[in-house]
């Protein structure tokens, strides 16, 4: 490792979402967009000004957005319907569960900002509900990816498969770690780094971050396997039993409240299939203090180094088993 | 068809979901029997429509929004060919395809899942959104209860429906002036609702909704604008001692008001 490296370049994933819908949209004039006044937020000014036809605003109205987007798919588009993860999916939940999941519209919810990338704006704007209120709905894929070439995969996946997927999207800037020309499996975890001393587990904004945690361990001696888990529903329940038979222990950290997330669906695999020492991170069960993400993350446990620290307190719990 | 031979396949309706109320033990007949006129005149006479090919992409689109009122949606379907009419007998057993409130994965002919109140509005105007960026011919008609436009999404769709010039819409109130616990008036007394919807930039007619001669041409009118009927009906149209009382909104009967409504919907006939 280079003692100076080059600062890391950050992605804002929305870039590659509308540089993906974009493409998809010159491809196929079914494609419309769907969105609540968040022609900026969701950065779809250049699809507007492309085919501002199909560029369907329905103003600040989250539940008729949601609705809306359910006729246009009866009608034959193919909707991606766009707004602040926390008002699309907290304002419409009822129209996601009876006119998208229940009814499988084939419509892409597209949660944008989520996580507490609004930081500062408090936790009207954050949204560390959505993976709990989209999972628990039958027939809606749930993906958090992790960096740009994830993002631009699940984007175009979600457009061939048949039915209704929730994408959660940050605007928070993280570094690429998969490979270009990645292609979305949903379902399937991806093994970033081997290892078999504990098994970190993340998604979207966190997996970098138990990337550098994983590097920390690594430097005391501690071989961390790391899994990207960017689809939460339906979740891969064979990678999670494989890492707890192999690994011991379980570490998950998600930008998200710690009940009913992504280390929940991974906990009821655990508890059922493979039970070893876990530990969730996230956001504690309480409204943030004010702060930026990174700082809120930080401030709740979630550092590379507190991430680190936290997988040593897994280890020792799993050597008390033994 | 005549307006007196769609009288008639209305009284059949009724009838039939008379006795599917009472053989299930449950349902929502006043509100059924306030909006089957309307029914019968979109099924067979307004709606284009191909039975057998009920995903056909130039069917005109309905939208039950009044999802509870699916048992009058499903003798209709039945009626119309959609599903074979013996299957009405299974409605609300375990494992049938007709539930409370309709299924469209499961039933032929219904467009989207409605239940919860002011969902059907926001999909229709999805729905003739998607006609006019396509190019299809296809009209929107969508149902709702009065009450249920209390709810505020119907709000947002209809200043959307407006501002997208949505003249392939039509929106139809079903005012029978009750709501499941007491009279609209009495709880959030939107009445009159044609003024509200001019106010919004809307096309409004306002009709006997149990008159079929009334029905028929304001389902066939069209505008410049989205377009409102305000459907002035009676619940529990049809059978004397459920007109317009709010226990009717979803009370099934005994045996004896059973024969008594069976003899009052057969007179017609």
């Amino acid at each position: 490792m280079n003692a100076v490296s080059a600062p890391e370049k950050l992605h804002d994933c929305r870039d590659a979402f509308v540089a993906v819908l974009e493409r998809l949209g010159a491809e196929n004039t079914k494609v419309v967009a769907v969105c609540n006044d968040s022609v900026g937020s969701s950065k779809l000014g250049g699809f507007k000004s492309k085919w501002p036809e199909r560029l369907v605003n329905v103003g600040i109205a989250e539940q008729n957005m949601v609705g809306v987007g359910a006729g246009l798919a009866n009608g034959g588009l193919l909707p991606f319907v766009c707004g602040a993860s926390c008002f699309l999916t907290g304002r419409s939940l009822e129209q996601i569960k009876a006119d998208i999941a229940y009814s499988n519209a084939n419509v892409k919810l597209v949660g944008i900002s989520s996580g507490m990338a609004y930081g500062e704006l408090g936790p009207t704007h954050h949204s560390i509900e959505d993976f709990a209120w989209m999972r628990v709905l039958p027939n809606l894929p749930v993906i958090a990816p992790c960096d740009s070439i994830e993002t631009a995969a699940a984007v175009e996946w979600a457009a061939g498969y048949e039915g209704p997927v929730f994408l959660r999207l940050s605007r928070v800037g993280v570094p690429d770690l998969l490979q270009p020309g990645h292609a979305f499996e949903p379902g399937k975890a991806n093994r970033l780094r081997d290892g078999d001393a504990v098994t970190l587990i993340a998604n979207g904004t966190l997996t970098h971050r138990a990337m550098k945690a994983a590097g920390l361990l690594a430097a005391r001696g501690i071989e961390a396997r790391v899994l990207n888990m960017a689809t939460v529903r339906p979740i891969d329940a064979e990678s999670i039993v494989a890492a707890a038979r192999e690994t011991g222990a379980i570490l998950t950290a998600e930008e998200h409240s710690v009940y009913g997330g992504l280390g929940s669906a991974v906990a009821e695999v655990v508890v059922a299939e493979a039970p070893v020492p876990m530990k969730i991170l996230g956001v504690p069960g309480i409204f943030a203090p004010t702060g930026s993400a990174e700082f809120l993350l930080d401030e709740f446990g979630m550092s590379p180094e507190a991430m680190a620290k936290a997988a040593e307190d897994l280890l020792a719990r799993k050597g008390s088993r033994a | 068809m005549q307006p007196n031979d769609l009288d008639r396949i209305a009284r059949q309706i009724r009838l039939r979901d008379l006795q599917a109320v009472y053989e299930a033990g449950a349902g929502h007949i006043g509100g059924e029997m306030s909006a089957i006129d309307i029914l019968t005149a979109l099924y067979f006479q307004v709606l284009r429509i191909w039975p057998d090919q009920p995903k056909h992409p130039e069917r005109d689109r309905f939208v039950l929004s009044k999802g509870h009122v699916a048992l009058a949606f499903y003798v209709t379907l039945a009626k119309r060919g959609f599903f074979p009419e013996e299957e009405i007998s299974t409605f609300l057993k375990p494992h049938s395809r007709l539930n409370g409130h309709p299924n469209c994965n499961k039933v032929p002919g219904v467009e989207t899942n409605t239940g919860p109140l002011g969902h059907g509005l926001p999909v229709a105007v999805g729905m003739a959104k998607a006609a006019k960026l396509t190019g299809a011919g296809y009209h929107t008609y969508v149902l709702t209860g009065d009450g249920e436009m209390q709810e505020g999404s119907n709000w947002e769709a209809i200043a959307s429906a407006a501002q997208f010039g949505l003249d392939n819409l039509t929106l139809i109130i079903d005012h029978n002036r009750f709501q499941q616990g007491a009279a609209l008036s009495d709880t959030n007394n939107l009445a009159p609702f044609a003024s509200k919807l001019a106010a919004f930039g809307w096309d409004v007619t306002e009709i006997d909704g149990n008159a079929m001669a009334e029905i028929v041409p304001a389902l066939q009118h069209r505008a410049a604008r989205p377009h409102c009927i305000v459907a002035h009906t009676n619940k529990g149209q049809g059978i004397s001692f459920m007109q317009d009382r709010v226990e009717w909104h979803h009370k099934v009967p005994n045996a004896e008001q059973y024969k008594i409504a069976v003899s009052e919907l057969s007179e017609v006939l």
